[in-house]
C-alpha cells in the first residue's frame, strides 16, 4: 500500500536546541497511529511540522508520495486534507457551535467565494449530521465557548471533520476528558478512520492499550521504535526511558 | 432584532430631516461629525470586528480630502495656476495636479489613492504576520513620513496651511447655503449606505472569518483560511472609507492641512470608536458624533481645557466601559432581563406558596 504521509529525517531546531533530530514516520490509509513519549520527546513538534505551524529545517514532508509538503503555509496543506486539532481547544469561543461549523466546512476559502456563500441545504444536511455525530445537537446556539471542556473538545474534532480530511492530527484529545467521554471519543476515531489516517498524540496508556493498532515511541526528538502495544510493551529501551520511569514515578 | 432595525432607520431618517430643525451653523458642525462618523465605520470594521488598530487613519483621511481639494483648487484657479502656488514662485502646474482638473478622477483618487496605500502597507505587514502594537506603531510611522512630506513640499501642497480659499464645486458655489444642504443630504446618504454595506459584511460568512481572525488568527489558518488576504480587505476597505470621508469633509468645512492627518487627529478617531463601542457600527457612529459635540461645547466654552477631558474621556472609557457606550448599554440591558426572569420566577414561586 502507498504511504499518504512520509517524514524522512525531520529536524528542527529551537534557537539551537534540536527538538527534533531526524525523524522518519510513515502513516497509511486509513490507519489509526498512535504517537507516544515522555515530556518533551517532541510529539507536539512533529505535528506542527506536518501541519506547517513550524518549518522543519531540514527533511522532508512527503504527501501521498508526491508533494513534499514542508515549505507549504498554514492554510495551503489544510487544502490539501491534513488538518490538526491542537491540545487546547481552539474554537472560536465568541461564535455560536453552529457558526463553528459553518466555518470549518469544507468550501472554497477564498475572500471574494466566501463574501458570497450562502448556507445551501446540502451544507445544513452536513452540519445537522456532525452535530448528532459529536452530540451537540442541542448546543448548536451556545456561544462555543460557555461549552464544558469535552465538549470544546468534540466541537473541535467536528470541526476538523466537517473539513473532509485525508489526515487529522490529534494531540492529547482525551485530556481532561472524564472516563465516558474518554470511551466515546475512543469510538469516534475508530469511527474517523474509516475514511481518514488519524495521527494521534496521547499519554494515557489505558487509552492507547484500548484504541491503537500501531504505536510509535519518541523520545529525545527521536523515533525509538514501533509496533504493536504488546510488542512496545516488551521493548527494553522503551521501559527504560518512558514506562520504566513512569512507573517509578508513581 | 426588528426594532433595531427600525431604529436604525429612524436614526437616519432623522439625520436625512436635520436641515428642518438644525441652523445652518448647527447643520454644517453635524455635517462634519458625520464625516468623521464615516471615517469611524471604517475603523470599527477593522478594530471591533477583525482586531487590527490603526493608529493612522488621519493618513487615509487625509489623503482622500486633498485628492478632492486639489480639484478645487484648480477649478478656483480657473485654469491658472493655484494661489499658493504662485506665492511659492511656482511657474507651472505639476506634472501630476493636472489629471485632477478632472472632477471624476479626482473624486476617483480620493477612494483609491487610500485604498491603494493601506493594500499595500496592510499587504507587507499582514503577510509577514505583523500584528498588534507592532502594527499600531508601522501606522503611527506612515503618519509621521506624510505630515513631514506635505508640510515640506510647500509648492506641491501648501505647506502647514494646507488647501483652502475653494470656489466652486462642478459650477456649484461652495459658498451658497443650498449647495451645504445638498453636500449634507448626500454625507447623510453616503453613511447610511456605507452602514448598510457594512452591516452586510459583518453579518456575512466572511464577516464570521473576520471576528475569527481577531479572536484566533492562527486557528484561522487551520480552517484552510489565508488571513492575509481578509485582513488586507478590511483595512483598505476602512482606509477608502476614510478617504470617502475627507472628501466631504474638504467639501463641507474647505480646508484640508497636514494638522489635521497628522497623530493626534488619528488618535482621536480611535478614541471615536472607543467611546461608541468598538464592536457595535452604530456606536462608532454614535461615538464620532457624541465626542465631537463635546469636543465643540468645550472648545467653545472652554479651550484651555478640552485636551484634558479628552485625556479624562479615554482613561474613563479604557477603565469603565471596555465596550464603550453601546456595549454598556448593551451588558444592562443584559442583567435587566435576567434579574426580570429571575423576579419572575420567584413571583410565580411565592404565589405558588402562598
Ligand atoms: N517554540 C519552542 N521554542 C523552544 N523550545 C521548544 C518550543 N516548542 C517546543 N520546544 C521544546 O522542544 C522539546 C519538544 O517539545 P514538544 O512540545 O514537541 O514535546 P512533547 O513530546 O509534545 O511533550 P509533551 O508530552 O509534554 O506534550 C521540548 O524540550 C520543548 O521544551
Ligand atoms: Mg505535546
Amino acid at each position: 500500500m502507498q504511504p499518504i504521509l512520509s517524514c524522512r529525517d525531520v529536524k528542527v531546531s529551537f534557537n539551537g536546541f534540536q527538538a527534533l533530530q531526524g525523524v522518519d514516520l510513515t502513516v497509511y490509509p486509513q490507519e489509526v497511529r498512535f504517537l507516544i513519549g515522555p515530556n518533551g520527546a517532541g510529539k507536539t513538534t512533529l505535528l506542527d511540522v506536518i501541519c506547517g505551524k513550524t518549518k522543519a529545517s531540514d527533511g522532508e514532508v512527503v504527501y501521498r508520495e508526491t508533494e513534499n509538503i514542508r515549505r507549504l503555509q498554514e492554510h495551503q496543506i489544510v487544502h490539501l486534507g491534513i488538518t490538526r486539532k491542537f491540545q487546547a481547544p481552539s474554537i472560536f469561543a465568541n461564535l455560536t457551535v453552529w457558526e463553528n461549523l459553518e466555518l470549518s466546512l469544507k468550501q472554497k476559502r477564498s475572500l471574494w467565494a466566501v463574501m458570497r456563500a450562502r448556507l445551501i441545504k446540502e451544507d445544513k444536511e452536513k452540519m445537522e449530521a456532525m452535530l448528532g455525530r459529536i452530540g451537540l445537537a442541542h448546543q448548536r446556539h451556545q456561544q462555543a465557548g460557555m461549552l464544558a471542556h469535552g465538549q470544546k473538545q468534540w466541537l473541535e474534532i467536528g470541526m476538523q471533520l466537517m473539513q473532509e480530511p485525508e489526515i487529522l492530527l490529534l494531540d492529547e484529545p482525551i485530556a481532561g476528558m472524564s472516563e465516558t467521554e474518554r470511551y466515546k471519543t475512543g469510538e469516534l476515531i475508530h469511527e474517523i478512520s474509516q475514511n481518514c489516517s488519524v495521527l494521534i498524540v496521547e499519554h494515557d496508556m489505558e487509552f492507547v492499550r484500548n484504541f491503537s493498532k500501531q504505536v510509535t515511541v519518541m523520545h529525545e526528538g527521536r523515533v525509538l521504535c514501533e509496533g504493536t502495544m504488546a510488542e512496545i510493551q516488551q521493548n527494553e529501551q522503551v521501559a527504560e526511558v518512558y514506562l520504566g520511569r513512569r512507573e517509578s514515578a508513581c | 432584532m426588528d426594532k433595531k432595525k427600525l431604529g436604525y432607520w429612524l436614526f437616519f431618517i432623522a439625520l436625512f430631516l436635520g436641515p428642518l430643525y438644525l441652523t445652518e451653523f448647527r447643520l454644517a458642525l453635524l455635517g462634519k461629525f458625520l464625516c468623521f462618523a464615516l471615517v469611524a465605520l471604517g475603523i470599527c470594521l477593522i478594530w471591533g470586528y477583525t482586531g487590527i488598530l490603526s493608529l493612522g487613519h488621519g493618513v487615509y483621511f487625509g489623503l482622500g480630502a486633498y485628492c478632492t481639494a486639489m480639484y478645487l483648487k484648480l477649478e478656483a484657479a480657473g485654469g491658472g495656476l493655484p494661489d499658493f502656488m504662485e506665492w511659492s514662485g511656482v511657474t507651472g502646474i505639476p506634472a501630476f495636479w493636472r489629471p485632477f482638473a478632472n472632477p471624476a478622477f479626482a473624486l476617483g483618487a480620493s477612494l483609491l489613492v487610500p485604498a491603494l496605500l493601506a493594500a499595500v502597507l496592510g499587504f507587507l505587514t499582514f503577510k509577514n504576520r505583523i500584528k498588534g502594537v507592532y502594527f499600531s506603531l508601522i501606522s503611527q510611522a506612515v503618519v509621521v513620513v506624510f505630515v513631514t512630506l506635505f508640510v515640506a513640499k510647500q509648492d506641491w501642497t501648501g505647506g502647514t496651511n494646507g488647501l483652502t480659499n475653494f470656489t466652486t464645486f462642478l459650477g456649484f458655489s461652495l459658498a451658497s447655503p443650498l449647495v451645504q444642504i445638498a453636500l449634507y443630504l448626500i454625507t447623510v446618504l453616503i453613511l447610511g449606505a456605507s452602514f448598510a454595506l457594512a452591516a452586510a459584511l459583518t453579518k456575512s460568512r466572511a464577516g464570521r472569518v473576520l471576528s475569527a481572525v481577531r479572536d484566533g488568527e492562527n486557528r484561522v489558518r487551520f480552517l484552510g483560511f489565508n488571513p492575509t488576504s481578509y485582513k488586507v480587505f478590511v483595512y483598505s476597505l476602512s482606509a477608502a472609507l476614510a478617504g470617502l470621508a475627507g472628501t466631504l469633509f474638504v467639501l463641507q468645512v474647505g480646508l484640508i492641512s497636514p494638522a489635521m492627518m497628522g497623530i493626534i487627529p488619528s488618535i482621536e478617531m480611535v478614541l471615536w470608536v472607543a467611546v461608541g463601542g468598538r464592536h457595535s457600527l452604530i456606536g462608532a457612529i454614535l461615538g464620532a458624533v457624541i465626542v465631537n459635540s463635546a469636543k465643540s461645547f468645550f472648545s467653545e466654552s472652554y479651550p484651555d481645557i478640552w485636551s484634558i477631558f479628552l485625556g479624562l474621556l479615554f482613561i474613563i472609557v479604557v477603565m469603565f466601559l471596555p465596550n464603550g457606550l453601546v456595549g454598556a448599554i448593551e451588558s444592562w440591558k443584559k442583567s435587566r432581563k435576567k434579574s426580570r426572569q429571575k423576579g419572575g420566577t420567584a413571583d410565580a414561586a411565592d404565589s405558588v406558596v402562598s
